[in-house]
């Protein structure tokens, strides 16, 4: 097998997956109250998405991801963590 | 109008009790009208199920012929068929389940599983067909059941509705539908959640027909000829068949006959039902009609473009409309639509009579039907009269506050107007109406770009709005003047073309001394406070001139601010050199200052559409309406001073000298040819290097391919020499009008290299493009390089090259068109609900959240300065010049 010297430990690093965190429990309730909404109404992501595994984040979770954006510079997106 | 909220659609099928209990009469004669004429009772036109004849009353619920719907009748099927639209998934609840105890063959452990992970997908409004394609998968594997440890067999399902059971000898044994009936029966409400349906619903054995519900008559109605005899539906001609076979079925059955023949029956009954439900099932014959055309059954009503759902529900033809021809005219305003007196008299608005527009309409329906005047006139009772030759001065003076009046449309009115394909919001603009005598739609060619028109033969539909609402809506967000700025890529997709741009390039080019009369010719269409004070004087008359750039000046908004490089431009900074600014040698610096143009020329980069720096400084300083009236200006002046300057381009402004013809020859054609035949000297030399990552023979391809591309350039380049600055056609390709300088090269110079998939063209016959060359020639000439220009004339083998390329461009549109066709098409589907919320966020109809921030900044491109909310650089700029 051909090893490539260039591989990642961890796919976190990678230029193409923006920044997954986490979000802190105070900062979901803000967030659900600043748009009115519930936690199903948030965008989702899959638990089997190798960034969350990655992150180990768990069905219920919602993940802060910071993209760097052509328009906007830097967005913020929340996504909640399925099954 | 009152909303109603849909809480739920359930789907099921329609149980065999369910079917007779809708069902208002049993059909049991083929035969629709008898003797005396009138339909026959139990047949299948029969007045239960609803009537088609005027004067006939419905037996059922004694409506007329407009009042009744239709009601369903029923045929009892002497022997149960496969429904086809079921058939193979019958097929797949008999592999998943017991042929004994019919339960589905899974593990208690899985059972469980399987439910609750279908019960928590349903809860979460998710697609569960995943699951269930797993219950069918896991359950089919099992060759014996844990119920009732009866081993299980192998079924072979013999499309469309035939299902074999092979048992471990191999012997075969047909299940007939009876068979399926019962054991599919045998299968326990619990498990049918299973398979993702709802045993209250839909049982499985519902899906084998033992009860087939015929259409109301309202649903196939039979045409009269005008031979007076009586054509029937398709539909009803294949109920018959089924009613037929159905009978004999039943009489050779109760006669005893042998089984041989009472199967063949129940084959040719599940055939007529099969093709009653779909007639392009494959492998099974259509059924025909006696021409032998093929039967249009149910699937054909529902399915494809025409279809119920693409074709009645989704979409459908509209009132109010009217579609013709299109044609220019450039002394319309840009928001206007000529629209034919024709047309105007089949389109009406509908005013309700005050008592201040009461002897406005009056005078109207005096008219009669004549323009402008009033179609029908609605009474305050609701009664809608129509207006005639006849009636119209007793219903003008009857008319009175209250009642309602269909009148023309006319001059100023608001209308849609549409040209397909509708790609973008842009393809539907609102336009003002104006009467017109002619039979086409007259547009301003300045809103061509975004409908993507031309006058070629294209013809466009216009809507007239029919509420207030709708009308005022119109006017706010799609008016014409609303929409120069476009919201994919916020530049003007409104500005000048073609000649518009050559008359103001020429005018604003250098110092063009005018004089009075002539500023005046050309400033006659144009509202202007005044002429401007004349730039000097002219030495041996001394009577006044005016420069093109002061004339020009005289259509922009006071105050304005601008500077900017021109087309023209040729980047100086990209090079290290300094942008010389104001004292560019080319003028291609455009400097306005308070609305005075003070150098540069004007081209298309300042006014042309998806460019049009000028306009789109002016419609976000000034406003549609500023805008609007300067694009018309900009129109105006161009066209005066071109009809003044005068411009033409023919044949011979194609020339080139004799001496340019021999410089492109010898120093741009046979120069790249040495070099090619160098090239592939060394190939056969075996001392080409290759370069990296290509093969030699692609390193060949590739210098050659660069070779000869340069000789294309050269050669242009050689002619634009010779053309000069003032030719015609290079005026147009520098100004940006029409055409490009490759353009003008391929007809003045040298048509270039023709290409099939971006390389030279080698296809053809074995190692040769054509048999006037030896195999293994990759020499130009052999390779689809065009000498010749289009002037000049292309020799056979050259004219055969060229075909070939322009094949591959035919191709490609070809394919194109329709693949970004289906692919816009599905992208509307899933975005078409989609919709930005007050507080900035993209949600779908159930409040899901798609965008946290419309564009992840908020900003509307034809709003917004460059993806900015304000361009500071140039409030700022504003400031200091105040």
């Amino acid at each position: 097998m051909m090893q490539r010297k260039d591989t990642k430990d961890t796919i976190l690093e990678h230029v193409l997956v923006p920044e997954h965190e986490i979000a802190e429990e105070a900062a979901v309730v803000e967030l659900l109250k600043r748009y009115k909404i519930e936690k199903e109404q948030l965008p989702k992501i899959k638990s089997t998405d190798p960034v969350i595994k990655e992150i180990k984040a768990k069905v219920g979770d919602v993940v802060r991801i910071k993209r760097s954006s052509r328009t906007a510079g830097e967005c913020l997106f929340y996504r909640l963590v399925i099954a | 109008m009152r909303t109603k909220k849909i809480k739920r659609i359930r789907f099921g099928l329609l149980s065999p009790k369910e079917i007779r209990e809708m069902s208002a009469s049993r059909i049991i004669t083929p035969d629709t009208y008898g003797e005396d004429g009138f339909p026959i009772e139990r047949g299948l036109v029969n007045q239960h199920i609803g009537v088609i004849d005027p004067g006939l009353r419905c037996k059922t619920c004694g409506g007329r012929m407009d009042e009744c719907p239709g009601h369903f009748g029923r045929i009892d099927l002497e022997a149960a068929v496969i429904h086809i639209g079921y058939a193979k998934l019958i097929y797949k609840i008999l592999m998943a389940t017991c042929r004994k105890c019919g339960k589905v063959i899974l593990g208690e452990e899985d059972r469980k599983k399987f439910l609750e992970d279908i019960a928590e997908y349903r809860d979460r409004q998710e697609d569960i067909s995943d699951i269930v394609k797993l219950v069918f998968k896991e359950a089919a594997k099992k060759d014996v059941c844990m119920y009732c440890n009866e081993l299980q067999q192998r079924i072979k399902y013999d499309k469309p509705t035939t299902y074999i059971e092979i048992d471990e000898e191999k012997r075969e044994r047909r299940l007939m539908p009876t068979d399926v009936r019962e054991r599919l029966e045998r299968i326990p409400d619990e498990d049918i959640a299973l398979f993702g349906m709802d045993a209250k619903n839909a049982r499985p054995e519902w899906m084998v027909i033992t009860v087939l519900p015929v259409p109301p008559v309202t649903a196939r109605p039979s045409i009269t000829l005008e031979t007076g005899q009586r054509s029937e539906d398709d539909l009803t001609h294949k109920l018959v068949d089924i009613i037929r076979i159905n009978q004999r079925f039943m009489e050779n059955r109760d006669a005893g006959a042998p089984q041989l023949i009472i199967e063949d029956l129940w084959e040719l009954l599940q055939y007529h039902v099969n093709t009653y439900f779909d007639n392009d099932i494959r492998g099974v014959p259509a059924a025909r009609h006696r021409s032998g055309r093929p039967l249009k059954t149910i699937s054909h009503r529902l399915k494809g473009k025409e279809g119920r759902f693409r074709g009645s529900l989704s979409g459908k033809r509209v009132n109010f409309s009217a579609r013709t021809v299109i044609s220019p005219d450039p002394d319309i305003d840009i928001d206007e639509v000529g629209v034919p007196e024709a047309i105007a008299k089949e389109l009406t608005i509908t005013v309700k009579v005050n008592e201040r527009n009461l002897t406005m309409l009056q005078e109207l329906v005096k008219h009669g039907k004549n323009y402008p005047g009033v179609n029908y006139v609605r009474r305050s009772d609701g009664r809608k009269i129509k207006v005639t030759a006849s009636n119209y001065e007793t219903l003008a003076e009857e008319l009175e506050i209250g009642w309602k009046v269909e009148r023309h449309i006319r001059d100023g009115d608001i209308v849609l107007f549409n040209r397909q394909p509708s790609l973008h919001r842009l393809s539907i603009m609102a336009h003002y109406v104006r009467i017109m005598p002619g039979k086409t739609f007259r547009i301003n060619p300045t809103v061509c770009p975004p409908y993507n028109a031309d006058f070629d033969g294209d013809e466009m539909n216009m809507h007239v709005l029919q509420t207030e609402e709708a009308r005022a809506e119109a006017r706010m967000l799609m008016a014409v003047a609303r929409n120069i700025i476009s919201p994919r890529f916020g530049k003007p997709i409104i500005g000048s073309l073609h000649d518009y741009i050559t008359g103001i390039f020429l005018l604003t080019r250098g110092e063009k001394k005018i004089e009075k009369e002539i500023t005046l010719d050309i400033l006659y269409k144009i509202d202007v406070d005044g002429l401007a004070a004349p730039a000097g004087t002219f030495d041996h008359t001394s009577t006044p001139y005016w420069t093109g750039k002061q004339i020009f000046s005289m259509i922009l908004p006071a105050g304005l601010n601008l500077e900017f490089p021109g087309k023209t431009c040729a980047r100086c900074i990209t090079v290290g050199a300094k942008c010389e600014k104001e004292n560019c040698p080319r003028d291609a610096y455009v400097m306005i200052k308070d609305g005075e143009l003070l150098c540069g020329i004007i081209d298309e980069v300042a006014l042309g559409s998806f460019k049009g720096v000028i306009i789109e400084r002016i419609f976000r300083r000034y406003g549609e309406e500023v805008t609007k009236v300067f694009i018309k200006n900009a129109a105006r002046l161009a066209i005066n001073y071109i009809k003044q300057a005068g411009f033409s381009f023919g044949i011979s402004d194609e020339d080139i000298p004799i001496e340019g013809k021999e410089e492109i020859r010898i120093e741009a054609i046979r120069e790249a040819e040495k070099k090619v035949e160098a090239l592939i000297r060394a190939y056969e030399g075996g001392e080409l290097e290759p370069l990296p990552g290509r093969t030699v023979d692609e390193t060949l391809e590739l210098l050659i391919m660069q070779e000869l591309g340069r000789a294309r350039d050269d050669s242009g380049d050689i002619a634009e020499k010779y053309l000069g600055i003032e030719n015609s056609g290079v005026l147009m390709a520098k100004s940006g009008a029409r055409g490009s300088l490759l353009n003008l090269t391929q007809m003045a110079a040298c048509v270039g290299q023709q290409s099939v998939r971006g390389e030279r063209i080698k296809r053809g016959y074995q190692g040769r493009t054509l048999p006037h060359f030896k195999p293994g020639d990759r020499s130009a000439d052999a390779r689809g390089f065009i000498r010749a220009s289009f002037k000049d004339g292309l020799s056979p083998s050259e004219y055969f090259f060229h075909a070939v390329g322009g094949r591959e461009a035919l191709v490609d549109t070809a394919v194109r068109t329709s693949q970004s066709g289906y692919f816009q098409r599905r992208l509307i589907n899933a975005l078409q609900d989609l919709e930005v919320k007050d507080d900035g966020t993209v949600r779908d109809t159930r409040g899901i959240i798609v965008q946290f921030k419309y564009g992840d900044d908020g900003i509307d491109p034809s709003k917004g300065e460059f993806g900015k909310v304000v361009d500071i650089d140039e409030v700022i700029n504003e400031a200091i010049n105040r």
